[in-house]
């Protein structure tokens, strides 16, 4: 048994000083990462680190909706709105507000050192496992004392949730400016552009299928409309989006300028080569997509 | 009757019970009433009386002297020792321990004030309607005049030092206002300021002991202070006695404060006349006789007023023999006569009934002079320079006679009235022995002198001798409104000595008021002292004929040795004044400015500045930045978080 | 033996690093997630609290931290997108009008 009670320790013992590392890790590079989305994935790292440590205070439940709600829907809520907002904004390392650094770091530092007094002094025994008194398990005892004796602060924090939900509605609700364009006039648009037929779908390839592979025409060239503009960054008057550097629409696009009914009749064989080649440099072209939107914005 | 010479030195012994007012008397509020209706009405009334307002004006004095006189002879009616009645007009001060009221005491000394002021004022204003005639404001004076009037004779009848001090600031603000008349001209505006200031000092010394007397006999009526004066020290007494003497310095124009006299004259001529010879120079000497109970139990303060009295009066010879404007040296001559009342004053019960003779008789003579100095200048043209008049005596008849009865008068020629009472104050200054009698009598002697003298220099100048007057003026003889008062007047100034004194009359009169007690001793004719200065008189005027009346007046005023250029200088009375009081209150005010600005505001600046300049700083912690707001929120968890820390443990 | 001290004092580490993060990131969300770092570290002490009692309310403590956080987060990022509309800036740097 105390060999059992031991190991169980010891089990204990890895498990918190790794995650432990883990997540001081996670969080120091969450604080110090440039980018958002990296911020963001650390985080998720330190969430799951910390379920994993409910589950080994007694709190299962708590460790499960540690990982469904926090993790799961809050996370993912913070990636949507990046997502809104832009994933290449990211901070620089030059700090505007001078002394802010320093002054955080000396703030940061008196503070640990003074809950760490604090904790130090409090004299913390060992734990207990919670008694039967509240039920079988962790979850009957759970909603015992919700529905019992913090009944009051549920119902509250429901209507909280209502009005969270509500605000955030109304929040990022946009107005419209103009009056929404009737499926009346978006086909009088159409058909007066000179193009009544929709766009061509984007390439898809046995080893690439993104949106942002193009697709070919009957001769082998490739079609410059299937790409949307927003990604390509190549569109008359684009606004920003990140440019992918695809090759083969580069060519295309030049070689347009010159003779103008290039699109369909084009080069022929040596697009058909480039069009794979020229898919596979388009797919190392995408790769620093990440990369190169810092220059287009 | 006639005392002893001792009886005339020793203050009076008997109790003097005032009567309630009877019969014509009890209308005695009427003196009072009708020049005050009359400043109501002229002053109130505007522009709208501009037409009429001199006639109000004139009526009102002559109406009051009216009653005067049926008060007057009503009050002979009485027997001597019930002559002296109390009328109360109203509560004016119910205060627990202080009780005031206005009320007319109207007793043989009140009286006579009364008939001289109402009297001779009412002569002034007929003069007045004719000196005023030309000047838009004629209605506006007659307001101011009347008010004077008022106050004065509150001065006069009022039966408690407060009431007395009432009309004694009354007749300093109508002399501030008559002085200044023509405010338009800065002299003038100057001199009333400075007349005013002046009276201000003296007021101060009177109010002072009206605080005293408060506050040592717990009363301010004449009854009640008078009564309870034998039982306080003589050292309160006797500062009652100075401060009095303060006041009526002030008002009286006597030494220290007699700067302010000959700067008056810048005010119209009837004010002078009425004002600054008659009535108001003399409401000190009025002070000093009413409180004679109250210097009778002080020797000392006595010898101070009997030496401002000497003092002054040689001051003022001195002065008026040396002024080229005829309205400056009147008023030089005018301070001297009111030395010799106040010295008079000063020289207990004796002094006393030839102090107000000699201010009766004053009265008429100075006046006289005064209205005619005014028909002088009328006729050229506002010119008061004596050097540019000179042979008027021939052109202006009726003022040429009427100024020489006023000059014989005030040189005290026999039977005139001044040789009557100037020689009583001689006689009972001579009286007083030892070494302070000697000095005085030799004062009074040597003033006398000094008076021929400068007013013989006054005549020559003025109407005899060759014209210095080119021909821009036109003068020629006053009209009657103006010369008739100068006539009666001049009727005065030859009778009324002789009158007042001969038989003891005045003496008599007087003697049952309070602290004047009896009459004074007569004297034989010519005395020694009396007959020196006969003598004396008359070799003034023969010296001031030999400069004046034979050698010709120059046009021009000559340099004049050191005595000329000092008395032309007021005898540098206006210099002592500026460097004693006047440059250290500036040093003391610029002072205060400076300390004030530096000092008391820059505190306040300093303090106003700290508080911008700290929130000017403080102000930069507002950043607008969010983070730096997180980092003070966070730090002040910290120190919060410690603090707590720090208790706990 | 890891007792629930261990726990707190991780919880303190988290909590300090969620702070100075607050206080260094300008980009807006990562602003809140460092704040959600910090609410994070909370729920662990109360968690820790909870077994050092042998009660259940720390835990039920936690799950409302839990509910809160996810409203705050829900409405600041409505905030954030609609400011950004406007703004075009995520930067929390950048509304500081509000200055002397």
């Amino acid at each position: 048994m105390v060999l059992a009670a031991s190991a169980a320790d010891t089990t204990r013992s890895i498990t918190f000083w790794l995650l432990a590392i883990i997540s001081v890790a996670a969080g120091l590079g969450m604080v110090l990462a440039r980018r958002a989305v990296h911020c963001a994935v650390l985080l998720a790292v330190v969430m799951l680190s910390l379920a994993v440590l409910y589950a080994m205070l007694g709190a299962p439940f708590l460790a499960f909706v540690q990982v469904i709600v926090y993790t799961g829907a809050v996370l993912m809520l913070f990636l949507f709105v990046m997502m809104i907002v832009g994933i290449s904004s990211a901070d620089s390392i030059i700090e505007t507000i001078r002394g802010q650094r320093m002054a955080a770091a000396l703030a940061g530092i008196g503070l640990l050192v003074l809950l760490t007094f604090i904790v130090g002094h409090a004299a913390i025994g060992p734990g207990t496992r919670t008694g039967a008194a509240y039920g079988s398990s962790n979850i009957n005892g759970l909603a015992t004392l919700i529905f019992t004796r913090y009944v009051f602060p549920f119902e509250i924090t429901s209507a909280l949730l209502i009005t969270a939900a509500l605000g955030a509605m109304v929040l990022a609700h946009a107005e419209r400016t103009s009056a929404k364009p009737t499926q009346r006039r978006l086909s009088r648009q159409r058909v007066a552009s000179g193009r009544p037929a929709p766009l061509p779908g984007p390439g898809t390839y046995a080893r690439h299928n993104a949106v942002d592979m193009p697709a070919l025409l009957p001769d082998g060239s490739v079609s410059r409309l299937s790409v949307s503009p927003v990604i390509t960054g190549l569109a008359r008057g684009a606004g920003p989006g990140p440019a992918v550097r695809t090759e083969a629409l580069r060519a295309a696009d030049t070689a347009s300028a010159g003779t103008a009914s290039a699109g369909i009749n084009g080069t022929g064989g040596g697009s058909h080569d480039s069009g794979p080649a020229g898919a596979d440099s388009g797919d190392a072209g995408s790769g620093d997509a990440d990369s190169t939107p810092k220059e287009a914005r | 009757m006639t005392g002893s010479l001792a009886g005339a030195l020793t203050p009076s012994a008997t109790v003097v019970t005032s009567l309630p007012a009877a019969g014509v008397q009890r209308a005695a509020w009427l003196v009072l009433a009708f020049p005050v209706a009359g400043a109501l009405i002229l002053l109130l009334g505007g522009k709208r009386t501009n037409s009429w307002g001199h006639l109000v004006g004139v009526a009102m004095p002559l109406a009051a002297f009216g009653y005067g006189v049926i008060a007057f002879v009503a009050m002979l009616g009485y027997p001597a020792t019930q002559r002296s009645r109390d009328l109360t007009l109203f509560n004016w001060i119910p205060v627990a321990h202080f009780q005031v009221s206005i009320g007319l005491q109207l007793d043989q000394l009140s009286i006579c004030f009364v008939l001289l002021i109402t009297g001779v004022g009412s002569l002034i204003h007929i003069f007045a309607v004719g000196y005023m005639a030309q000047d838009a404001e004629r209605r506006r004076f007659f307001g101011y005049m009347n008010l004077f009037l008022a106050a004065m004779l509150l001065l006069v009848l009022a039966d408690n030092y407060l009431g007395l001090y009432a009309g004694w600031e009354g007749v300093g603000l109508a002399s501030y206002l008559l002085i200044g008349f023509w405010q338009f001209r800065p002299a003038a505006a100057v001199a009333a300021k400075k007349a005013f200031i002046a009276n201000r000092v003296g007021d101060a010394g009177l109010s002072l002991a009206i605080m005293l007397m408060f506050a040592t006999f717990g009363s301010v009526n004449f009854a009640g202070v008078f009564g309870a004066a034998p039982s306080a020290s003589t050292g309160v007494v006797t500062a009652i006695g100075l401060l009095l003497l303060l006041g009526a310095c002030g008002k009286s124009a006597q030494l220290p404060l007699q700067s302010w006299l000959l700067d008056a004259m810048e005010g119209p001529t009837p004010v002078s006349a009425l004002i600054h010879a008659a009535t108001m120079v003399t409401a000190g000497v009025y002070l000093i006789v009413r409180s004679s109970p109250l210097f009778g139990l002080s020797p000392d303060a006595r010898l101070a007023v009997a030496i401002v009295g000497a003092a002054t009066l040689l001051f003022g010879a001195i002065i008026g023999c040396a002024k080229d404007d005829i309205k400056k040296a009147l008023a030089g001559s005018t301070m001297s006569q009111i030395g010799y009342m106040m010295l008079a004053a000063g020289l207990g019960p004796a002094g006393y009934v030839f102090a107000i003779a000699h201010l009766l008789v004053h009265g008429f003579f100075k006046a006289g002079l005064f209205l005619g100095a005014g028909s002088v200048k009328h006729e050229m043209n506002d010119e008061v320079d004596m050097r540019r008049f000179g042979g008027l005596g021939r052109i202006m008849p009726f003022t040429f006679v009427t100024f020489l009865f006023g000059y014989l008068a005030i040189i005290g020629i026999p039977p005139f009235s001044g040789f009557f009472t100037k020689d009583g104050i001689i006689e009972v200054a001579f009286d007083k022995g030892g070494t302070s009698g000697a000095i005085l009598g030799s004062a009074t002697v040597l003033g006398a002198a000094i008076t021929a003298f400068y007013m013989t220099r006054v005549m020559f100048m003025t109407f005899l001798g060759e014209r210095r007057w080119d021909d821009k003026a036109h003068p020629h003889e006053a009209p009657p409104v103006m010369t008739v008062p100068m006539i009666l007047l001049a009727v005065g100034s030859a009778a009324a000595g002789a009158f007042l004194v001969l038989g003891s009359r005045l003496g008599d009169f007087l003697a049952p008021v309070r602290g004047i007690g009896s009459a004074p001793a007569a004297h034989g004719w010519f005395t020694k002292p009396g007959t020196a200065a006969l003598v004396l008189v008359v070799a003034g005027v023969l010296i001031a004929w030999a400069m004046y009346g034979r050698r010709e007046v120059p046009v021009v005023a000559p340099a004049g040795n050191f005595a000329t250029v000092a008395a032309r200088k007021d005898l540098y009375g206006d210099v002592i004044n500026e460097s004693v009081l006047m440059r250290p209150g500036q040093w003391l005010t610029r002072l205060s400015v400076y300390f004030d600005n530096r000092g008391v505001d820059g505190l306040v600046n300093t303090l106003a500045a700290t508080m911008g300049g700290t929130s000017g700083r403080v102000r930069r912690l507002q950043t607008g930045f969010v983070r730096s707001y997180a980092l003070s929120m966070f730090v002040g968890a910290v120190l919060l978080l410690g603090a707590l820390l720090l208790v706990r443990l | 033996m890891i007792s629930p001290g261990h726990y707190v004092a991780l919880s303190v580490i988290l909590f300090v690093i969620g702070g100075v993060g607050v206080l260094v990131r300008r980009n807006a969300i990562v602003v809140f997630m460092c704040v959600e770092l910090m609410l994070n570290a909370v729920n662990l002490a109360f968690v820790a609290f909870a077994r050092l009692h042998g009660t259940l309310d720390g835990q039920v403590i936690a799950f409302f931290v839990m509910v809160v956080a996810a409203a705050e987060v829900v409405v600041g990022l409505a905030i954030l997108t609609a400011i950004f509309r406007t703004r075009r800036s995520a930067s929390v740097d950048d509304p500081n009008l509000l200055k002397y």
